[in-house]
């Protein structure tokens, strides 16, 4: 038997193949699972993290559903961001915050697209929370993906409004407190007591079956964006690990623990079976 | 369309339709209001999109994502308003949008907003400043195109007089020549074809083999486009009687247009006085100011405000000649009405003053 090698997948013009140099001689690429709206599969996120799970999710959704070529993908500012340009899909890159209102001209602009945002907990609910209620009741046929990670994650472990009463963040050494803190914000529950909302679902990536189901939800979000039924909306309950000062193999539990105890899964809402 | 009577409001709207807008969003402000009503009554009947917007930050927000998919798209507020978009104003230069934004401003404070820009970071705003309605329906096509020629946000500064004053006019689309096709708009049809389009202030290329944006380079070429942009564009300005003046005054908008009345005057009484009238408020008209007060012993500057614009006409002149303010706070706090300070008489009496000073002949 031959030594073990390595292999390595690489972009050369726009095509993944195998890095020639770690090939060994006749070896092909015989599938490829990357979903095509992924350009660049690598990222530099920490280990652990839920968020590229999370985003996969979306774009492999979006293949599903057959809409790729009227995808626009509008990105807040996090970690995530970094996703914003080694996408294959049309992005465009928004102010902390502002992601749903760059996403209402978008649509307004081109209505036969289909549009998301990608934000995160402190993005969505902490800078740019009165955007999102308010895309929401003007039923705008937008689909906004909210990464719920309780923590600013991309600053290193601070406090939003979506941290749950007990955890430690930077700025909450000794753990949330309701009376010096105040009380985390469930966003997906007041979202779906609007009008002009078609679907409300609050997920997780911390294990396969979780993936799955945020996978459903996901499929029937953007169905309700593209039967034109209103606004909708899939809160992902995602890992960090290092913005929770915890292990790596820990953060899965962690989040059913802590983050799913006061954020629970579940669809919030849905017209469709109302 | 052939002429008729308009309010400047509902005129600048018209004229924003025939340049093509399609998009607008807003929040209600005294005097911006009405350029809002309209926009919402006439937008939907030509095929575009008018969005109350829950605040300024929200409707530059929009109009921003209007302008990703290569649509005309504006927005505009009072002074104010102007301040809560300031973050978005920033960043949509450094996303190379092309978006046009109309301050009808509370007399003419907001000129250092205007033409610094009260946001971060490294860029420039084009400011175009009508002293009338009738101006500004042709300066507000102009920002639509400055705005497709360059990428870049470019600003109208309107005032409650040019919203409120009725004036007939004749408003037609006006060519102001060709601009490079919007190939970069988002319209979702590039998504998954190895090459998706990526509108961002954070840069506007993939690294094919990496991850992350190479903002190094492209600070780099953002700089050499606005470079280039304040060296294009067209200064704008109007010079009156300036060949032989002794006493050269300076005025913007609405006083400008109030000044080159009592400056005519003035030199119909003999005096030897003349106007300069920057229209373009950035990139400013440097060399006509220097050139207007070549033979001038004095450069007075009369703005609505404590001053700002005079800063502008030392910077042109370089210490040549003497500068002095003129102008002054409307005594109206509201900065809505007609201040006092918008008085003929007034302007005249200030005009004379400094012409009495240097010992003008009359």
């Amino acid at each position: 038997m031959s030594e073990p090698v390595e292999l390595r997948i690489q972009t050369v013009e726009g095509q993944r193949v195998l890095a020639t140099d770690t090939a060994p001689a006749g070896a092909r690429l015989v599938d490829d699972f990357t979903p095509s709206l992924i350009d660049v599969g690598a990222h530099h996120l920490c280990p652990g993290c839920g968020e590229p799970i999370a985003m996969r999710s979306v774009l492999e959704t979006i293949e599903e559903l057959g809409v790729i070529r009227r995808a626009i993908g509008v990105f807040g500012i996090g970690c995530y961001t970094a996703f914003s340009n080694n996408l294959d899909c049309e992005v465009a890159q928004a102010l902390h915050g502002r992601a749903p209102s760059v996403a209402t001209g978008i649509k307004r602009a081109k209505p036969d697209t289909v549009v998301f945002t990608i934000q995160g907990d402190g993005d969505m609910v902490n800078e740019g929370l009165q955007e999102v209620i308010h895309a929401a009741a003007r039923g705008e046929r937008i689909t906004c993906v909210m990464l719920n990670n309780g923590v600013f994650g991309e600053t290193g472990g601070h406090i939003t409004a979506t941290t749950v009463l007990g955890q430690r963040t930077k700025n909450t050494l000794d753990g949330r407190d309701g009376r010096e803190h105040g009380y985390p914000i469930r966003l997906s529950n007041m979202l779906a007591d609007l009008d002009g909302v078609a679907f409300v679902g609050r997920c997780a990536v911390n294990n396969a079956g979780n993936v799955a189901r945020t996978r459903k939800m996901l499929q029937r979000a953007f169905e309700a964006q593209v039967n034109d039924e209103g606004f909708s909306f899939v809160e992902i309950l995602t890992m960090c690990p290092t913005g929770w000062f915890i292990d790596t193999q820990d953060a899965p539990d962690y989040l059913t623990d802590n983050l799913a105890a006061t954020h629970t899964l579940g669809v919030v809402k849905d017209v469709a079976t109302a | 369309m052939s002429a008729e009577l308009l309010e400047g409001s509902p005129a600048i709207a018209e004229a924003m339709i025939a340049a093509g807008c399609r998009f607008f969003a807003g929040y209600p402000m005294t005097p911006f209001t009405e350029l809002l009503e309209h926009m919402a009554k006439r937008l939907p009947e030509v095929g575009g999109s008018c969005v109350n917007a829950e605040s300024e930050l929200e409707a530059v927000g929009m109009a921003w994502g209007a302008a990703t998919t290569g649509m005309r798209a504006a927005t505009g507020s009072t002074g104010q308003g102007l301040s809560l978009m300031q973050e978005s104003i920033a960043e949509a230069a450094m996303a190379q949008l092309p978006l046009v934004i109309v301050n009808m401003a509370r007399a003419q404070g907001d000129y250092f907003q205007a033409t610094r820009g009260g946001g971060h970071g490294d860029y420039r705003t084009p400011v175009l400043a009508p002293m009338d309605v009738a101006e500004a329906t042709v300066l507000v096509q102009r920002a639509f195109h400055l705005a497709d020629e360059w990428r870049n946000p470019v600003l109208l500064f309107g005032d409650y007089y040019i919203a409120h004053t009725y004036s007939s006019v004749d408003i037609q689309r006006i060519d102001f020549g060709p601009v490079a096709p919007k190939d970069w708009g988002l319209d979702g049809s590039s998504s998954g074809s190895g090459n998706a389009r990526l509108v961002s202030p954070l840069g506007d290329t993939k690294q094919r083999d990496d991850v992350g944006y190479d903002l190094a380079d492209f600070y780099r070429r953002a700089a050499e486009m606005t470079s280039a942009m304040v060296d294009g564009i067209e200064r704008l300005v109007e010079v009156v009687d300036c060949d032989d003046a002794d006493l050269v005054v300076v005025a913007f908008g609405t006083a400008g247009k109030y000044v080159r009345y009592a400056v005519a005057q003035l030199r119909a009484e003999g005096h030897r006085v003349g106007i300069v009238r920057p229209i373009s408020l950035f990139p400013f008209p440097d060399q006509a100011v220097r050139d207007a007060a070549a033979g001038a012993r004095l450069v007075a500057v009369y703005e609505n405000n404590q001053g700002q614009m005079v800063d502008d006409v030392r910077l042109a002149l370089e210490g040549a000649v003497p500068t002095r303010f003129i102008g002054g706070l409307s005594l109206d706090t509201s900065g809505f009405g007609i201040a006092p300070d918008f008085d003929v008489d007034v302007l005249r009496r200030r005009i004379q003053g400094v012409l009495d000073d240097i010992g003008g002949a009359a």
